[in-house]
């Protein structure tokens, strides 16, 4: 084995890693604001892989074209999942909230399938193709792109957040709702907003990935488990550990894959979860 | 010594009402009769699903609704159940009658190993972690060469019905009597279960594990007892299908939506609630049989859409499930206001 | 007899010390009482002593024996029962299903269990809401539950977190006589007060903190005319 394939390896899990970053960022700034996991997160990134999907193919807008109307529509989406379902479930038991976005994950997976059926789609042709050589290691265009670009966004989200009025808001409320609402911040509001930008996140990312990535109905799956464990990792809640824990999910996946077995790549990132959880429960990094 | 509490101390443990222990008698013995009734073999195959899917949903409402751990992966020891009793009969001949019992040891033995470390997880760490497992599994076993990888196991066909080998291809007469007899054991345990010291304790652990502590409750030793008793629940159920089917692999039998179906059935039934299970089962499995009938041929995905749907329904409407609707006074307590 | 001895108890959480260095002792048979403001330190005490919170340096006996660094659990099976400021009833069952889960511990047949689980809770006067869910109780009633629960496993000491806070004053009297009932039946109390016409009028002892330390400690007299303590608690007390 040479160093130039592990550096390969590196680069491909790195560059893996920023977009597992971004996904859990979106899935943790809702964890953190109203302590819901969203179990329907990884079909929301398939839905926005569709809508970038389509986009394409009924109106020919390039996915690097379309990428505001995804997040725009993820964002829309990400409201009305809080006002038909999650403001529902805001005091019910956790088992309650995680069975209804379960049921929710279930609901778009097998609408999807029956409008789309589970056939295997890309985009052809896309603006942005082809690969780079530099020196030994070759780096996919639109891979590059998608994870500079969820970095530069992963970047804006954190300074939203820790630097704006309503980044403080936002904070505010997750730290104590009623103590937010008693200084004149809508939680309900706030909620809204939590929800649009967390999956406004997985609209960017979905939209980067459409350029490269072959859409299908599960292709969320896998998404989320990283982001689940992503989000464990980086400490629940915690915006700035998703990067790291995405990073190190990247990484551990594309190496494990590389220096023992492909085939159970999933089951290396899971290992990393247990050990996380078992040994250090608050995550590695605290919250925001 | 006063009068209030002496008539308090004369009050039956639980409501023994005659009339509802009639009640059950007799749909017991009307199950026993009903496929000599004239049901065809699509109908009792519904209820062979309704038993099965009714142990499988209280298998989830052990470990969910008892001692309050959400698990999104028990379809690992449906699968593990399903295994032993295939891989044992394949390889060494040895009957699914005494391979069952390797099937729950197994399964016990791997609650155990998956529950020590990840039970001190609480909440939604275990919910995560649990879903890992359960997918993990499916992974291992699409690998593994022993068990037939992806392509899995094929039961060879006895010649004709077997009770030793628990095959029967000429009616599902025998198949309904044996899940039928399954049933009707693991609600009796699970009920007499959460009547007993054990049951209450596990009900505290649910409701607050801080509390429970300070009444001398090791909760993670609860957690763990309630996840290896609810894998043995799990595991013979697991044993009977692939004996029903004949044939599996690692995409059937550890497939993610075993463990959807199991929490959903119990959330809509009723978690917690011995009896939410069988309604939950009741009401569903026809549902889905349905509406593979009717719907079907545009893929498996109707039913899942209603799942889903139904799902978010009762967790917004009824989050206590349908079970709900019924009179507390019936199903359990003496509530004597 | 010493039921309990605290030696240099002492947690910090960050950079603030919650307890520090923090040493009394009960007799068997009698009631402490612990006093101070919000955030002196009071119930971080109870959880370094029942095992809920680890403790940094110091030392726990029960009857002679070291019980720091035990869990829980196995601190309530010596037998310490507790309640909580923050209740923590098992909502979803019965008063009764409550206080049953108490007395199963020492009672394994479930009859007996369900008997003595009844008279506890005649003791405490809730018998006729045996089988109302916790959650439909009042708050007074919900206290009365958690000391019948903790009641239940038949402790030899019972640390009470604000037995009469938060509850409407017409409900105090019954549970001040709950207390010296519980007294009588031989049980040793430490509770945590902040009405000091209560703790006066049912304490042995009396231990003051402030900020994580020890300002006083001894009778109700001494307490009373301990300069530290009328400066820094009685004085706001009395002015409020």
């Amino acid at each position: 084995m040479t160093s130039e394939i592990i550096l390969q390896a590196i680069v491909t899990g790195l560059m893996m890693g920023l977009i597992y970053a971004l996904i859990a960022a979106g899935l943790s700034l809702i964890f953190g604001l109203m302590d819901i996991v969203n179990f329907a997160h990884g079909e929301h990134l398939m839905l926005s892989m569709f809508s970038s999907f389509w986009l394409w193919s009924l109106f020919g807008i390039d996915p690097i074209f379309s990428i505001p109307i995804t997040i725009l529509l993820m964002a829309i989406c990400g409201i009305l999942t809080h006002y038909f379902l999650i403001r529902y479930i805001l005091k019910a038991k956790m088992l309650i909230q995680i069975c209804a976005t379960f049921g929710l994950s279930i609901f778009i997976r097998s609408i999807a399938q029956l409008l789309w059926t589970p056939d295997f789609r890309n985009v052809e042709n896309p603006l942005l193709e082809g690969r780079l050589e530099i020196g030994s290691v070759f780096i996919g265009q639109p891979q590059l792109i998608a994870s500079l670009v969820c970095l530069v966004a992963f970047i804006a989200l954190y300074l939203f957040v820790t630097k704006t009025e309503t980044g403080l808001a936002l904070q505010a409320t997750a730290q104590d709702r009623h103590a937010a609402e008693i200084l004149g911040i809508p939680s309900n509001k706030m909620f809204a907003i939590g929800w649009a930008i967390g999956l406004g996140c997985v609209g960017i990312a979905g939209g980067m990935m459409a350029n490269y990535f072959f859409i299908f109905t599960d292709v969320g799956i896998n998404f989320a488990l990283f982001a689940f464990v992503a989000v464990a990792l980086g400490g629940f809640g915690s915006i700035i550990g998703c990067l790291y824990a995405g990073i190190i999910i990247g990484l551990v996946e594309s190496l494990g894959g590389l220096l023992i077995d492909p085939s159970f790549k999933l089951l290396y990132v899971f290992a990393i979860y247990l050990l996380v959880v078992i040994y250090k429960p608050q995550g590695l990094f605290g919250r925001y | 010594m006063n009068d209030k509490l002496l008539t308090a101390q004369a009050e039956p443990l639980w409501n023994t009402d005659k009339k509802i222990i009639s009640l059950i008698a007799g749909i017991v013995l009307l199950l026993f009769a009903l496929p000599h009734l004239g049901l065809n073999s699509f109908y009792l195959h519904l209820m062979i699903m309704i038993f099965m899917h009714a142990v499988m949903a209280q298998s989830w409402n052990v470990i969910a609704g008892f001692s309050g751990q959400i698990s999104l992966g028990h379809g690992a020891f449906f699968g593990i159940g399903a295994y032993a009793t295939s891989f044992f009969y394949v390889q060494y001949g040895i009957s699914p009658w005494i391979s069952i019992f390797f099937g729950i040891i197994f399964s016990g033995i791997a609650a155990v190993l998956i529950g020590i470390p990840m039970l001190r997880l609480s909440g939604h760490y275990f919910a995560i972690a649990t879903l890992l497992i359960g997918i993990s599994f499916q992974v291992v076993f699409q690998r593994w060469d022993l068990v037939g990888a992806a392509s899995g196991l094929w039961v060879p066909m006895t010649s004709g019905d077997s009770w030793l080998a628990l095959q029967f291809h000429t009616s599902k007469m025998p198949y309904y009597y044996v899940f039928l007899v399954f049933f009707l054991i693991t609600f009796y345990l699970v009920w007499i279960l959460s009547r007993s010291k054990l049951g209450f304790r596990l009900r505290a652990v649910r409701d607050d594990p801080q509390a429970a502590l300070s009444l001398c409750i090791n909760v993670s030793n609860y957690k763990i007892i309630a996840y290896v008793i609810s894998a043995m629940i799990m595991a013979p159920m697991g044993s009977l299908f692939a004996q029903y089917i004949l044939i599996i692999d690692p995409d059937r039998v550890f497939n993610i939506e075993i463990s959807i179906i199991v929490l959903l059935i119990t959330v809509l039934g009723g978690i917690g609630n011995v009896w939410g299970p069988l309604l939950g089962a009741a009401i569903l499995i026809p549902i889905s049989e349905y509406s593979r009938i009717y719907l079907g041929g545009t893929g498996g995905a109707v039913d899942l859409i209603l799942y889903g749907l139904i799902l978010m329904l009762i967790c917004v409407f009824r989050p206590d499930g349908l079970i709900s609707f019924v009179p507390k006074n019936i199903l359990e307590r003496k509530k004597q206001r | 007899m010493k039921i309990l001895s605290v030696e240099n108890l002492s947690r910090a959480f960050g950079g603030i010390k919650a307890n520090n260095n923090i040493s009394f002792e009960v007799e068997e048979g009698s009631i402490l009482g612990v006093i101070g403001p919000n955030g002196a330190g009071k119930s971080t005490l109870f959880d370094l002593i029942t095992g809920y919170t680890k403790a940094d340096t110091g030392e726990v006996k029960f009857f002679e024996k070291n019980i720091y660094g035990l869990t829980p659990d196995r601190i309530s099976n010596l037998g310490i029962g507790r309640t909580f400021q923050k209740l923590k009833p098992f909502a979803d069952q019965t008063l009764l299903e409550n206080v049953m889960i108490g007395s199963f511990v020492k009672e394994k047949n479930i009859k007996k269990a369900r008997d003595k689980a009844l008279e506890i809770i005649d003791f405490v006067d809730l018998i006729e809401k045996r089988h109302h869910f916790a959650k439909e109780l009042s708050t007074g009633q919900r206290k009365r539950l958690e000391m019948a629960r903790a009641m239940a496993i038949e402790p030899k000491l019972l640390l009470m977190d604000e037995v009469t806070g938060g509850v409407d004053q017409k409900t105090i009297p019954g549970l001040v006589e709950l207390i010296k009932k519980l007294k009588k039946s031989g049980v040793t109390i430490v509770t945590i007060e902040h009405n000091i016409n209560i703790i006066m009028e049912i304490s042995d002892n009396i231990l003051a903190l402030d900020q994580g330390e020890r300002i006083a400690y001894g009778s109700p007299k001494e307490i009373q005319n301990n300069k530290l303590v009328v400066d820094s608690y009685l004085g706001t007390f009395d002015a409020a």
